[in-house]
């Protein structure tokens, strides 16, 4: 009786075996890469805001200190979103009839908030706190890219855990001395290696165990 | 010895018949191993307790026993094997009524769907600040607002933690009198009060929405009828009533209404301490005490560490005076003489069992051995005691104090007052000044002669402010039938109630953190109550209602506290302009303390009416307020329901208390039942209660050390309209309460119905299985061997671990609890769950041993050396042990037998010591808590957090995650707190100081044995303790190193009384 298969087949069943834990390796690389994608972490995605605002503008045109608006960055875990009367501190000079500022305005005539959309957005069990980034010398751009050149905001950073816990396990590298702190364009020079050893001892960083620990952030 | 040598025959046949029965009645023949297995396992887990079985085990045991349940002591087999069991045979089966072959389809869909739901792209969200933000608020930094809860005559000054105008979080305000920096349960539990889904929330008119405006008007046209009547047929009745505002309020309205009357009911608050003083002093006058400087105390009946006016502050004050940094320290010493044990009693160093009745036996034969007046002979224990408590006041003149309770008669206080006076503690001890609370008749009479007015029809316009009459008016009074004969009537309270559904009108209430008010501390000291939010629904305070029917009708609260106090200013150090802020900013009004007074003694004890000592057999039924719903107003509060009871550790229900003699005679002992995977469920006898003509039926629990022949039934449960979380909970006591025995009855019958009920307690899980975890001595003991907390216990050697050692160069958190300072009370419990979104699970899971709290309170009993003990008449190891306490959070063990265990590490050490639980790690195998000798981890069986009723997510922590199913969960030592002071620490470049982290446990604690801080550091306080020589670990010899340590209960027993 003649042979069902084919010699041929040796080498395709010998291929198609390869196949599958070559294509089991790919998919799971795949995933693995996906969830790092901008697709799943929102990384470099604009959002379209009420009004749009620019912080291009209002920062690096305008030269605004980060905190006339983020009033509670030093302090709190939140920045803070200004309230409009912040908005309004200018804006009932300037530009006081462009129609573009309309929902501003309206907000402060009927005690109605603006709903921001939301760019930066960590799990719920993360306990984020800018104050103490600030106070230990991470400055704004770190984190949050060159605000000052962006038109419409977006999420530098991929904000993933990977991505934060790879300044915690070696937070020299974007250590900075602290009048730089809310300076955008502040970069690394070439010693950075030794000035955030420096600064790593001047600001008494807690030890990497300890900014390791897991509930430094979750709780 | 017959009726014991018969014992197993007759457990045998049980197991046979219900063997036979179940054979029979599945008719399984070929399966009969299986069913033999499921009969026995059945006699098993219903297996009866025996109380003879008890006793006869307690003659042959020697040295000193702590045992948890009555079980435990009589080394009951059939328990044991239930307790050694993880898992109860036939836990696994599947109970419910879908089928396997469902089951394994929904499994396999489950997880072929499993990953699916981490997917996705996180959805859009958004941030909405606010048009002009509040001076001075940090968005993400939690304000805190000085304010004060009344209770009775009493108020609790409280700082109150405010997320973004939300209060999340009740803290002691250390500045206030009756607080001291400390809370109590019901302070707690208030938070789940203000956001309860079940208040009412609207004005109704016979169950119909109405306006406040439309109220408003009816309340005018009524004020104008009653005006022409001169008020003849306006009554207002209230509960005791603290606030300086709404008494002058009341009073203003009684001026425009002089034929108006005020009458006062308080169900649970008795009239004993009122019409003590009128029989005393021949007027009401308020006692304080100064617990702090007694160094003998004799309670007669009294809870005054856990209940009554300034309770919180008196348990400071007391375990003051019982710190003890080493063997040459001294301590107060109390003697507690009651028919319940109580808080109070079951931490005394002694304790006397008495009947209600004979309590006052006692302090009039203890009055007549201090020379006032005569008394007949006690008997039995009562005299060596006697004797004994006699001498030790007689040593103390001016630096002892005898407290008589709250539901004790007149004749018991005026003799508190009489031997106080007797032994020069007035003054120095104890001080009295003018009531805190609204004077007027006693609350019985204030209730007799409303309820007569009411039958003779003379009452036109009802206000009732709080309260629940209906449901808590003394029964023979028929309170119900009688308010049908008033015009009009309105009631306000927080819930649509018994009450509202008699009443025409109903005005629902603001809850104490949403209105302006004020109210006294049990010294007088006032406070102004500040709202944290505006009322969620459309609520109003008695203020609004008073004043609705004065001159000045729609006036609002804060004007009408304002107007008050601008008067009353003129006495005060501080005038209204400037003070104003400042008493809102401090909680307390300074100079607002009543003076001393000094009464004059008009007692004669040679006129009190001679005391017949009740017959010995005959049943004394008590009604006491539960300790955690209290009179019933707290029914509809989860966290309350499901906190255990300090002494009987039962939750969601109440139980006729039955003392083991009398559970005994009647044949009443209870069936532990296992359910589900765990143990939890105890199967009561049922019994029906006759008593002043009415029947009640109520589950049977048996209490060890309760007083011979007593009964207790607890008020404030079987409500009928409560809500969704109280209704229809427990039995009423309220039905056999009659105006002639508010506090005890006599003339009842108790006969067991034979039915049994399912009891949810809590002292049966978690057993610890007989190993030693409490240490206890006296003081003597720890002043011959202060190291008897170590004896007998091998601790290994530091190194003596598979494990690497982790190094902790910063900070190694730990805590110290000295269980010479825990009474029980629960504080840390409530306090705890509210901190840490820790969710209500319900009687069912709990019965399964489900229930969630982080920190539980375990009770121990003990018993001394039986030698010379004789249990065929009294024995003190059963009808009354010596009570212990231990609060169990998590030990975070430096070898932590967890951490080991878990295959996806949501379990992890942190470098600072802690055992930190990644909730999003977790996959829910649940090895860590089968691998804790503590058994500290809860998991959650189902989802137990409510995600949807909007109220409860304002509740909320902001600072802690929201489990989910399937997720453990413990205590991590609060932290984050650790985190948000340590942030704030390394803002200002500095370490964290001792004493600046208090974890929610700690900061609720009345008696301050609770502390923790930095154990790497020798100066702090946790360090300090830790390093005295009562201090040890439980199980320290399984080397799991824990941080939390123990320090020895020690207690101050009298040597006179130590050796029967």
């Amino acid at each position: 009786m003649a042979q069902i298969f084919h010699r041929s087949f040796n080498f395709i069943s010998r291929l198609s075996l390869f196949a599958l834990v070559f294509l089991g390796v790919l998919a799971l690389a795949g995933m693995l890469v996906l969830a790092r994608s901008p697709y799943l972490t929102n990384q470099r995605v604009t959002r379209d805001q009420p009004v749009q605002f620019s912080h291009k503008h209002h920062v690096g045109d305008d030269g605004i200190d980060c905190r006339y608006c983020h009033t509670s960055v030093e302090t709190s875990a939140y920045a803070g979103i200004p309230p409009t009367k912040t908005c309004m501190n200018c804006h009932s000079v300037l530009f006081s009839n462009v129609g573009y500022l309309e929902p501003v305005r309206e907000s402060y005539r009927t005690n109605q908030s603006i709903e921001w959309v939301k760019v930066h957005r960590l799990a719920d069990y993360v306990y984020f706190n800018h104050s103490i980034h600030i106070n230990k010398g991470i400055g704004c751009s770190s984190c949050h890219g060159t605000v000052n050149e962006m038109p419409l905001v977006f999420q530098a950073s991929p904000l993933t855990m990977e991505w934060c816990l790879d300044c915690h396990r070696n937070p020299e590298k974007n250590l900075r001395p602290k009048d730089q702190i809310f300076n955008m364009d502040w970069k690394a020079t070439g010693n950075q290696e030794e000035e955030g050893k420096r600064l790593a001892a001047e600001y008494k960083l807690r030890t990497k165990a300890e900014l390791t620990s897991c509930s430094t952030c979750h709780r | 010895m017959d009726a014991m040598n018969d014992q197993p025959s007759e457990k045998e046949l049980r197991i046979l018949q219900s063997t036979n029965l179940n054979a029979g009645e599945r008719g399984h023949e070929h399966q009969e191993h299986a069913s033999d297995e499921r009969a026995e396992d059945t006699a098993m887990r219903e297996h009866r307790l025996e109380l003879a079985t008890v006793r006869e085990k307690l003659k042959n045991k020697t040295g000193k026993q702590y045992w948890r349940t009555l079980e435990e002591l009589a080394e009951d087999p059939h328990f044991e094997e239930l307790l050694h069991r993880e898992f109860p045979k036939h836990a696994s089966e599947w109970e419910e009524t879908v089928e396997r072959r469902d089951f394994l389809k929904l499994m396999g869909a489950s997880l072929a769907l499993a990953g699916m739901t981490g997917c996705g792209r996180p959805d859009e969200r958004h941030i909405v600040p606010y048009v002009k933000q509040p001076d001075g608020m940090v968005l993400g930094k939690p304000s805190y607002y000085a304010t004060a809860m009344p209770f009775g005559a009493d108020a609790v000054g409280v700082l109150v933690e405010s997320h973004e105008g939300r209060p999340t979080k009740i803290e002691g305000n250390p500045d206030h009198p009756s607080s001291l920096g400390a809370t109590n349960v019901f302070a707690q539990a208030s938070i789940l009060g203000l956001y309860d889904p079940d208040r009412s929330q609207t004005v109704q008119f016979t169950g119909e929405i109405r306006t406040w405006s439309a109220f408003l008007d009816f309340a005018q046209l009524q004020a104008t009828n009653v005006k022409a009547t001169n008020g003849a047929g306006f009554r207002i009745l209230t509960g005791t009533v603290c606030s300086p505002t709404l008494i002058a309020q009341i009073r203003k309205l009684l001026a425009l209404y002089p034929e108006a009357k005020w009458y006062q009911w308080e169900p649970a608050g008795g009239d004993g301490a009122r019409e003590g003083a009128k029989l005393a002093f021949g007027r009401n006058i308020n006692t304080v005490y100064e617990v702090g400087k007694a160094n003998v105390i004799v309670s007669l009946d009294a809870d005054f560490l856990a209940s009554g006016p300034g309770h919180i502050s008196n348990a400071r004050q007391f375990y003051r005076r019982r710190k003890l940094d080493g063997p040459n320290d001294t301590m107060n010493r109390l003697y507690v003489v009651e028919p319940m044990p109580s808080v109070t009693g079951s931490s005394a160093d002694h304790r006397l069992p008495l009947r209600s009745t004979d309590v006052e036996l006692f302090a009039r034969a203890l009055a007549a051995k201090l020379g006032i007046g005569s008394a007949a002979p006690l008997s039995g224990e009562a005299t060596k005691w006697l004797e004994a408590v006699a001498k030790d006041l007689q040593k103390e003149r001016g630096t002892s104090l005898i407290i008589a309770g709250e539901h004790q008669s007149a004749a018991v206080h005026a003799l508190a007052h009489a031997m106080n006076a007797a032994l020069g503690n007035t003054g120095k001890t104890l001080y009295y000044s003018e009531p805190v609370e609204a004077d007027g008749p006693g609350h019985l009479e204030s209730m007799r002669a409303l309820c007569g007015e009411m039958d003779r029809g003379k009452v036109d316009l009802l206000l009732i402010l709080g309260g629940n009459p209906v449901y808590d008016a003394p029964h023979d009074f028929d309170f119900a039938s009688k308010l049908k004969k008033v015009n009009a009537s309105i009631h306000l309270s927080p819930y649509f109630d018994e009450t509202s559904a008699y009443c025409q009108w109903h005005v629902a209430e603001s809850h104490y953190l949403e209105t302006w008010s004020d109210a006294r501390a049990h010294d007088g000291t006032a406070s102004i109550i500040q709202p944290l939010i505006s009322p969620l629904y459309y609520t109003h305070s008695a203020h609004d209602l008073v004043a609705a029917f004065g001159d000045k009708p729609g006036e609002p609260a804060y004007d009408a506290v304002r107007a008050y106090w601008t008067e009353a200013a003129a006495h005060l150090e501080s005038p209204m302009d400037t003070g104003w802020r400042k008493w809102l900013n401090d909680g307390v009004i300074p100079g607002t303390k009543f003076p001393a007074i000094t009464p004059e003694l008009k007692f004669n004890p040679a006129n009190l009416p001679a005391l017949k000592p009740a017959p010995a057999d005959q049943i004394e039924f008590l009604f006491r307020p539960d300790p955690t719903v209290y009179d019933g107003r707290f029914a509809n509060n989860g966290w309350l329901q499901e906190l255990p009871k300090p002494v009987t550790k039962l939750t969601w229900d109440n139980a006729a208390l039955v003392s083991p003699k009398l559970a005994q005679k009647m044949d009443l002992a209870h069936k532990v039942a296992a359910r589900g995977g765990e143990h939890g469920q105890i199967l009561s006898a049922v019994v029906d209660i006759a008593l002043n003509g009415s029947k009640v039926t109520a589950a049977a629990w048996t209490l060890p050390g309760l007083a011979e022949n007593t009964v207790v039934l607890p008020l404030g449960y079987g409500r009928k309209l409560a809500g969704f979380t109280g209704t229809n909970k427990g039995f009423n006591a309220y039905v056999v309460r009659t105006s002639n025995a508010l506090w005890s009855a006599s003339e009842g019958k108790m006969t067991p119905t034979g039915d049994t009920y399912p009891l949810a307690c809590t002292q049966y899980h978690f057993h610890m299985e007989g190993r030693q975890i409490l240490s206890t001595g006296t003081l003597a003991e720890y002043k011959k061997n202060p190291g008897f907390a170590h004896e007998g216990a091998e601790a290994p050697a530091k190194d003596d671990s598979l494990y690497k050692e982790f190094a902790y160069p910063g900070y190694a958190w730990g805590m110290a609890i000295d269980l010479t300072k825990c009474n029980g009370c629960n504080a840390c419990v409530v306090a705890c769950q509210s901190e840490n979104n820790i969710p209500v699970v319900g009687k069912d899971q709990v019965m399964r041993g489900r229930e969630m709290h982080w920190v539980r309170v375990d009770r121990y009993y003990t018993h001394a050396d039986s030698e010379t003990r004789d249990p065929s008449s009294y024995d003190p190891s059963l009808d009354n042990p010596e009570t212990f306490f231990q609060p169990v959070p998590c030990m975070q063990c430096e070898n932590a037998p967890c951490e080991q265990v878990c295959p996806v590490g949501a379990t992890v050490h942190s470098a600072e010591g802690l055992n930190d639980m990644v909730y999003n790690r977790c996959v829910g195998t649940r090895y860590c808590s089968n691998n804790c000798p503590y058994k500290v981890r809860r998991f959650n069986f189902l989802r137990f957090q409510d995600w949807d009723t909007p109220q409860l997510k304002l509740m909320r922590n902001p600072e802690v995650s929201i489990r989910s199913r399937g997720v453990m969960e413990k205590c991590t030592y609060c932290v984050q707190r650790i985190n948000n002071t340590r942030i704030e620490a390394e803002k200002q470049n500095r370490p964290i100081r001792d004493g600046e982290i208090v974890t929610a446990c700690e900061s609720a604690c009345p008696s301050e044995a609770i502390v923790f801080g930095n154990a790497n550091d020798p100066a702090s306080r946790v360090a300090r303790l830790k390093a005295q020589q009562r201090n040890y670990s439980v199980l320290g010899e399984v080397n799991s190193r824990p941080r939390t340590t123990y320090l020895a209960a020690v207690r101050n027993a009298n040597s006179d009384l130590e050796k029967a």
